[in-house]
């Protein structure tokens, strides 16, 4: 009843190219944002920041990495880990080898040596489609995460092969390390993630998005109106890879504190891969909703056991959430293969005509 | 002979010159020693049994296919190797005998990416979205929806094409080329699977291509009347080999032409 676009006529071809053209959808988004940024802090426990928000944020701009290239441009990657771990290592040895630069700053830039190394392990993309490039992925996924645990120079020869994240500072607040407060960390995470999300759906709105999906519905096609193939998967390999870089570093940096090489192995790969098709594929939206429920569901799991005074093992809990995880990923592949968002839209479409049938 | 009632399209130079060209699969002659032109602003249809080669010459066209032998002269420049993609460039557009639509996108996406090679700000601005970049889309969005009026296709605008109906999808198809801008036209088969309706509309549509933008079109169709009412000249292929070469009426005349249709007796 309140969400409809009766009476909402465009003038002009801008208006209806915008990304929202539906006002009570922009009002929403106004809302969402104010209470990300003022309410979330202010009340929200410190438990409930770091527990909940800031590895939600982080996944789900991974996700949105990972969306762009498998989502968007149809290459399934299974290079997602390693790719993270490129943006962390990158982060740390920039802020051990110049402390004075601003971590926000480090962690924008290592973002860019992942993606060198995407469009390095993207070059295959051109003679090779489909499971091949996936394994190609897979590939760079093994070499780097070998790596990150061989080349004790990333780790500055720290004898645990762990990085410990230093403590850093933004505007005289401490922002990462041991001292940081979890609204600080949030805020951070928060700012970077909304800037970079706001990007992609610029990115998937205009020319470039089209070439993406162009390439993945009908590449002959593409091509023929002049979609040079091979730079529109490169560049959807650079900016995916840029996504991932980030998020591995804010990961490290701004929720973990510290990381053994481990922590990006395959495992990481799959689990963003999870949050994509569960989320939906091709949909930014999406991507948040496959992190919250991916990585939510675990925690609520956790709480609603707890709740119910149910006295259980730690361990047990973690069996009955894989095997819920791969229940509803079976699930969701067969009763909306297009995942979280697809279920969204047709929500929204509902809310259109209610309280009628059509 | 032309539907009577347009107007008729002067019909200039030369556009594309098909010398001797030969394309083998294998053993397969796909396109054996065949040549021919097509001129500026004429409706040239290539016609043929199953398996005549005419998809094989539109590959060739628009280089999906390297020839093997001879050489094809596009706007008075001769080459021996070219991509899809130079083809696109060049001004070649083309449309698929199944429909080969980016099945995710919207039509309006579709028509609107049939653009992307006019469209040229850079990264830095479809980041922002914003300026240049949105000035450009907005200027685009201007020439696909001439597009769209065009077709008549106004309401499935927002639709994604993988739930149109396959005439509907054809016509969305045919956008998608037009918003190429082309100089040559290339028609694989554009009313195949259509009932009569749905054929009158699409012939409709194509002469008004003719017509109003002056685009030239190559078209290979299985409907003779279709083809006789539509086309200035046709090209007559079977098994590879060119057997005619003429005006509708002197092709439906030619002896060779017949045979290869009906047969002949051994």
């Amino acid at each position: 009843m309140f969400y409809r676009e009766a009476g909402q006529f465009k003038t002009t071809y801008q208006a209806d190219q915008a990304v929202f053209p539906i006002l009570q959808d922009r009002v929403g988004l106004a809302l969402i944002l104010i209470g990300a940024f003022v309410l979330i802090p202010l009340v929200a426990s410190d438990f409930f920041l770091s527990v909940v928000m800031i590895p939600l944020l982080i996944l789900a701009l991974a996700s949105i990495g990972l969306n762009i290239l498998t989502g968007y441009t149809g290459l399934l990657s299974l290079g997602t880990g390693g790719f993270m771990g490129v943006g962390a290592f990158a982060c740390y040895k920039l802020t051990t080898l110049f402390p004075g630069v601003n971590i926000v700053i480090w962690i924008l830039v290592s973002g860019f040596f992942s993606t060198a190394l995407g469009i390095l392990f993207g070059l295959p993309s051109l003679r090779i489609k489909g499971f091949y490039l996936t394994v190609a992925t897979l590939a760079a996924q093994f070499f780097l995460d070998w790596s990150f645990i061989r080349i004790q120079w990333l780790t500055n020869y720290n004898t645990s092969g762990a990085i410990e994240v230093p403590t850093r500072t933004l505007f005289s607040f401490p922002v990462t390390g041991p001292n940081a407060t979890p609204q600080f960390r949030y805020l951070v995470i928060l700012a970077v993630v909304t800037l970079l999300t706001w990007f992609a759906s610029n990115l998937v709105h205009g020319r470039i998005g089209r070439m993406w999906m162009a390439v993945r519905d009908m590449d002959l096609a593409a091509e023929l109106i002049g979609i040079p193939l091979y730079r529109t998967k490169l560049l959807a390999f650079a900016i995916s890879s840029y996504y991932c870089g980030v998020a591995g570093a804010l990961m490290v940096f701004f929720w973990y504190g510290s990381a053994e090489p481990g922590v990006f192995n395959i495992d990481q790969s799959f689990t963003i891969l999870f949050m994509v098709i569960i989320g939906g594929l091709g949909s930014l939206t999406g991507s948040f909703f496959g992190a919250a429920l991916i990585y939510g569901l675990p925690i609520m799991m956790k709480a609603v056991l707890h709740g119910l005074g149910i006295n259980i093992l730690p361990a047990t809990v973690e069996h009955l959430t894989f095997m819920t995880v791969g229940a509803l990923i079976v699930l969701v592949l067969i009763v909306e293969p297009l995942g979280l968002a697809r279920l969204w839209q047709i929500t929204k479409q509902k809310l259109r005509v209610w309280p009628f049938p059509y | 002979m032309r539907a009577p009632g347009g107007p008729e399209v002067a019909v200039g130079g030369v556009l594309l010159a098909v010398e001797n060209v030969s394309l083998a699969f294998g053993g397969v002659k796909a396109v054996n020693d065949v040549s021919f032109d097509i001129r500026k602003g004429e409706i040239r249809a290539i016609i043929g049994p199953n398996g005549a080669g005419k998809t094989s010459m539109l590959n060739i066209i628009n280089g999906f296919y390297q020839p093997q032998q001879g050489r094809i002269t596009f706007k008075g420049e001769a080459r021996s190797k070219m991509r899809p993609h130079d083809a696109a460039k060049g001004g070649i557009a083309r449309t698929f005998q199944n429909v080969a639509l980016f099945r995710g996108m919207t039509s309006l996406d579709n028509i609107m990416a049939g653009r992307t090679l006019r469209m040229n700000k850079n990264l830095f601005w479809q980041l922002l979205r914003f300026g240049p970049a949105m000035t450009e889309e907005v200027e685009h969005r201007h020439r696909v929806e001439e597009i769209i009026d065009f077709l008549k296709i106004q309401e499935i605008r927002r639709t994604p094409v993988g739930r149109l109906p396959y005439g509907l999808q054809k016509r969305v198809e045919l956008g998608r080329a037009l918003a190429m801008e082309p100089e040559l036209l290339l028609l694989d088969e554009p009313m195949a699977g259509m009932n009569l309706e749905e054929k009158e509309d699409m012939s409709r549509f194509i002469l008004d291509v003719n017509d109003h933008y002056g685009t030239t079109i190559v078209l290979i169709e299985h409907d003779m009347g279709v083809v006789m009412d539509l086309s200035d000249r046709v090209v007559v292929l079977d098994h590879g080999v060119k057997i005619a070469d003429g005006t509708p009426d002197e092709v439906k005349g030619n002896q060779s032409v017949i045979d290869a249709y009906l047969g002949v007796a051994h």
